[in-house]
């Protein structure tokens, strides 16, 4: 069993899918942060057999959660203060997520227009289907 | 200040008083000759539609007003690369109203983000195409006196026709609509649209003959079928004489239904039905024109 050390001050994101961790350090521009961050990938789990954690060592509210909703909204989030779980983030779909996903319609302004953000709407909260502001291109995942 | 990007940004009752309106204008145009006098219409057309533009140029010049603008990319400042946010807070500078056509999807909705006058979507590329389907439900309510309770036939590519898809999104939000959906297989109206009808409980039927259904129907909405949108020759060959319209087919229908086109039409009505009193599709260009300049009345607040 591999062991990695509790954090003081930050958050853990818990019940990640196994293998969208990498997703989810990309998304949150993770890459660009001076804290630390640990990725665990394939840990065991008793709910879901398997399963990503990311440990981040800087204050939640720097973060854009949004993302991490559209990735996976049953992932777990627990704030930490002296290295305690002290409070859990629900997640919620976002009504609205500007430039975190790009349109992939060749045919939608957002392709040409300078400086334009990429926008999705929520259209669907049930189906969790998210359509472009400009062309109403439905997003169909990260890959 | 409004815009128009969707035939769905109006409501039910915001459309019957627009619709009233444009009956109005019908019946009594001198009233609104000068309605418009000293207003300016922008249509900025980055690709050629000639018939949409003369459409919003005849509603505005019958209103008094007067039209500038340009007829496709290549005479705008967009062929040197300017961005439509730039162009449309240059048009704000220049006239009060702007109707636009673009081959991108959304450009129009950019345009609104930063306009200080209201943009009308003329058409922007395969996404809408507002004021046709306004036209459509004027001509329907205008020649049958409602807008609920039809059985009503769409005949032809229901895949591609952003007509098609913009009018059955604006009929679901009357009473009593059943939908007759007739074409090959190959151009069925996409899962999205059927998703929509199932959940909303709105009957629907998917046929590959028009004349099967012929006798059913209150309104038959023709589009073309195009020969390159099939897999092979063969089939095109078998199925198309199944999507034209023609005096037999028109035989087996009622006495009272609307055939209307958005047009232009090519060879998919047959031109000896043109003097059947139930074809619609001429005077539907003539309702383009009334809904426009009602369309732009409303848009621009005047009350006459």
């Amino acid at each position: 069993m591999l062991n990695v050390g509790k954090i003081e001050e930050g958050f853990v994101l818990d019940h990640i899918k196994a293998g969208k961790s990498f997703a989810i350090y990309e998304h949150l521009h993770l890459d660009k942060l001076d804290y630390p961050v640990a990725i665990i990938k394939n840990a065991r789990s008793n709910k879901m057999g398997k399963k990503d954690i990311l440990k981040i060592e800087c204050d939640i509210n720097t973060m854009d959660l949004d993302v991490l909703a559209l990735i996976d909204h049953n992932i777990t989030v627990n704030i930490i203060k002296d290295g305690e779980i002290v409070d859990k983030k629900e997640l919620t779909l976002p009504k609205q997520i500007k430039g975190v996903i790009k349109c992939r319609n060749p045919r939608c302004i957002t392709s040409i227009e300078q400086g334009l953000p990429h926008i999705f709407v929520l259209a669907d909260e049930e189906k969790e289907v998210y359509r472009c502001k400009y062309c109403e291109e439905k997003f169909t995942g990260w890959n | 200040m409004r815009h128009l990007m969707s035939p769905l940004d109006f409501t039910t009752e915001e459309l019957d008083r627009l619709f009233d309106l444009a009956n109005d204008i019908e019946k009594y145009p001198a009233k609104y000759a000068h309605a418009c006098d000293g207003k300016i219409l922008a249509t900025c057309f980055y690709e050629p539609s000639t018939r949409t533009r003369l459409s919003f140029e005849s509603a505005m010049t019958r209103l008094g007003g007067r039209v500038i603008g340009f007829s496709d990319a290549a005479s705008s400042s967009a062929a040197k690369g300017e961005s439509v946010s730039d162009t449309i807070r240059i048009i704000s500078c220049y006239a009060d109203i702007c109707a636009m056509r673009h081959f991108k999807e959304g450009a129009p909705m950019v345009a609104a983000e930063k306009s200080r006058i209201p943009v009308i979507n003329a058409g922007d590329g395969g996404h809408q195409h507002p004021t046709q389907t306004l036209t459509d439900l004027l001509t329907i309510r205008s020649m049958k006196g409602r807008l609920s309770h039809f059985t009503v036939g769409l005949c032809g590519d229901l895949k591609f026709g952003r007509t098609v898809h913009s009018l059955i999104n604006a009929l679901v939000r009357y009473e009593g609509i059943r939908f007759l959906f007739i074409s090959p297989e190959e151009l069925r109206v996409p899962d999205y649209i059927t998703d929509m009808l199932k959940n909303r409980g709105i009957p629907f039927e998917e046929v590959i003959r028009l004349e099967d259904v012929m006798p059913q129907l209150d309104l038959l909405y023709m589009t073309r079928v195009q020969k390159e949108r099939f897999f092979n020759e063969e089939d095109y060959v078998r199925l198309k004489d199944f999507y034209i319209l023609d005096r037999y087919k028109m035989s087996l229908a009622r006495e009272d239904m609307l055939v209307l086109h958005p047009l232009p039409r090519v060879n998919e009505i047959s031109v000896e039905v043109d003097d059947d009193p139930r074809a619609a599709y001429f005077k539907q260009a003539q309702y383009g024109v009334y809904v426009r300049m009602a369309l732009i009345l409303t848009l621009l607040e005047i009350q006459v």
